[in-house]
């Protein structure tokens, strides 16, 4: 399977990444060679396999559904690029 | 009194519970030479203060009988690893700024054992790398130049910045993480020791996720004896990581030098690639020959399906790493980049903050799992890596102890030599580690010898899962007949 340039500007567009007409070109190719690398998997009878979903077999552990952090607002918002009283600041999303 | 960085960690802490030196005079030593190998960029973010107000406590700590199992021993810390209130960026533009307000279990482990923060390391960014050329704050030099050469080489990656930083002895010791090779390669390249633990041996949590079913933390340091104890204090069951292993753990250390009398060690014809340099295939044989003269067995095993773990890889991480990315926002924290509204805003924050390796993996992994693409790419990705752990789980029923292969299939090359070439060809420096993080295995990397040009050539042990003990073994096994190598100083 290979992409085309517009694939990679709505994968990118779908990644939230703006490219350049360059950048897009370029990237056309390099995902192209990633995607012919993998292609060799095909080759490879997966019949009857269950794809891996763990690397070791433990059962999950639970924890007791109580709260066991929180009431740090000021930590949350400590990094933000743009905050006030420790609310992120956004540009305006709704008229 | 001679140079105190010269000592081991090992070394270093005998002496400081024997109060031949202060930690004080031990972190000002390491101060010094850091300074000094400021050219190698192998730091990101140096924290003297901190240095020596943990070196202070850990003196304290010594002369009250209190000392921890890491007292004062200075060490460098990947800046993957969440530290409170230090420069944690991943080696990425777009966490510029970010401290964090937490600590990470590992770095927190570390600590509470007595150990002092010297700095933060360079890596690739956001691990994504096999040079250490992808990071925000430029390339690593190597320590280590070719004979007669004033050529300055790639250390490797991603943890670059740990692996020549224990070359260049200005740290003790380094944390590092491996998600396809990253701790692993770089040890190879730089002539130190390292080892991935087994996938749930470490807590993950506070480490900047790449792709949160293979990242695994781990030690990376000067012999098999000081990996041993970094990776004793560095493992826990968490209860903030769910997949971290609750069973106890071991004292690596006692591992060192014990016979390998009776150990069978596979060797797997998968690994014998074509075009392969002679000077690997021969490092290989001389592995295989000193195991064999220590007592070991040495069968033939066949790992069939070891040539697709790279491609898998390629889908399996780039597709965990387009979600755990998906936070980079400009909304929470680091970098933001001004936009005509909300998309256009995350969209030019996104562009600026990630390189082009990065980006790179974020479109394949969007892509394997956009609408559609999904069964032909991730869910195929993951049947074959069920495959390829079984392989490993064949010959372990069959009474393999562990597996000897070559770490990487060539020395460390030029710094900006790879740059013209295809993705693909950088990738393939992992194309023998890449295999224990798909099964979720532990694999260590020892320096075994030097090529022709000079430059330091290692060896992977695989082993069974949560069996670091015997990859410590062997690796002292094979360091006690080859020897440790250091860089002659040019810096």
């Amino acid at each position: 399977m290979s992409v085309d340039t517009a694939t990679v500007r709505r994968v990118a567009r779908l990644a939230r990444i703006k490219v350049t007409n360059d950048e897009a070109e370029r990237m056309t190719y390099e995902l192209n060679s990633i995607l012919g690398f993998v292609e060799q998997l095909d080759e490879v009878d997966i019949s009857g396999v269950e794809p891996m979903t763990s690397v070791v077999s433990v059962k999950m552990r639970r924890r007791q559904d109580v709260v066991t952090d929180g009431e740090d607002a000021e930590g949350v918002t400590a990094n933000a690029p743009v905050s006030e009283d420790n609310f992120f600041l956004v540009p305006k999303v709704v008229e | 009194m001679t140079d105190l960085t010269s000592l081991t960690l090992a070394e270093a802490r005998d002496a400081l519970k024997a109060k031949s030196f202060t930690a004080v005079e031990l972190t000002d030593a390491y101060l010094a030479a850091m300074e000094k190998a400021r050219v190698l960029n192998a730091y990101v973010t140096e924290t003297p203060e901190k240095a020596r107000e943990m070196a202070k406590a850990s003196d304290a700590r010594i002369a009250a009988g209190k000392a921890g199992a890491l007292e004062g021993l200075p060490l460098g810390i990947k800046d993957l690893y969440a530290t409170k209130g230090v420069h944690t960026q991943a080696c990425s533009h777009i966490l510029d700024g970010f401290e964090p307000t937490y600590e990470s279990t590992v770095s927190a482990n570390l600590w509470a054992d007595g150990a002092v923060m010297l700095g933060k390391l360079n890596m690739d960014e956001f691990a994504m790398g096999s040079s250490n050329e992808t990071s925000h704050y430029g390339a690593v030099v190597n320590p280590w130049r070719r004979n007669g050469s004033d050529v300055n080489l790639v250390p490797g990656g991603s943890s670059g910045g740990s692996a020549a930083a224990v070359a260049a002895r200005i740290c003790l010791g380094a944390t590092a993480t491996d998600t396809g090779g990253s701790i692993r390669q770089p040890a190879a390249f730089t002539g130190t020791t390292g080892i991935k633990p087994t996938y749930g041996r470490c807590s993950r949590w506070g480490l900047v996720a790449f792709a949160s079913s293979l990242d695994q933390a781990g030690p990376i340091a000067r012999d098999a004896r000081d990996t041993a104890i970094l990776l004793k204090s560095m493992a826990s069951v968490d209860p903030k990581d769910t997949t971290s292993v609750d069973l106890p753990v071991p004292d690596y250390e006692a591992a060192i030098g014990k016979s390998v009398k009776g150990l069978r060690i596979g060797i797997p014809k998968e690994y014998r690639l074509d075009g392969m340099p002679a000077e690997i295939d021969a490092l290989w044989q001389k592995g295989i020959d000193i195991l064999r003269e220590a007592g070991a067995e040495i069968v033939d095993i066949s790992l069939p399906h070891t040539k697709y773990a790279l491609p898998a890889y390629y889908i399996v991480a780039p597709a965990e790493a387009s979600s755990n990315l998906a936070r980079y926002d400009g909304v929470r924290y680091g970098l933001r980049v001004p936009g005509s509204d909300i998309i256009d805003m995350y969209e030019n924050t996104r562009a600026a903050g990630f390189g082009a390796e990065v980006k790179r993996r974020i479109l394949i992994g969007t892509y394997v799992l956009s609408a559609g693409y999904y069964d032909a790419y991730y869910l195929r990705a993951q049947k074959v890596r069920t495959l390829i752990k079984r392989d490993f789980e064949t010959v372990y029923a069959a009474g393999v102890d562990a597996i000897l292969t070559p770490a990487t299939p060539s020395a460390a090359f030029g710094i900006g030599e790879k740059a013209d070439a295809d993705p693909v060809e950088m990738y393939l420096n992992d194309v023998f580690t890449v295999t224990v993080n798909m099964a979720g295995l532990p694999g260590l990397a020892v320096p075994a010898g030097l090529s022709a040009e000079g430059l330091p050539l290692g060896l992977q042990l695989i082993g069974r899962p949560f069996d670091e003990e015997t990859l410590f073994t062997l690796g002292s096994a094979i360091e006690k007949a080859v020897g440790t190598f250091v860089p002659k100083q040019w810096w």
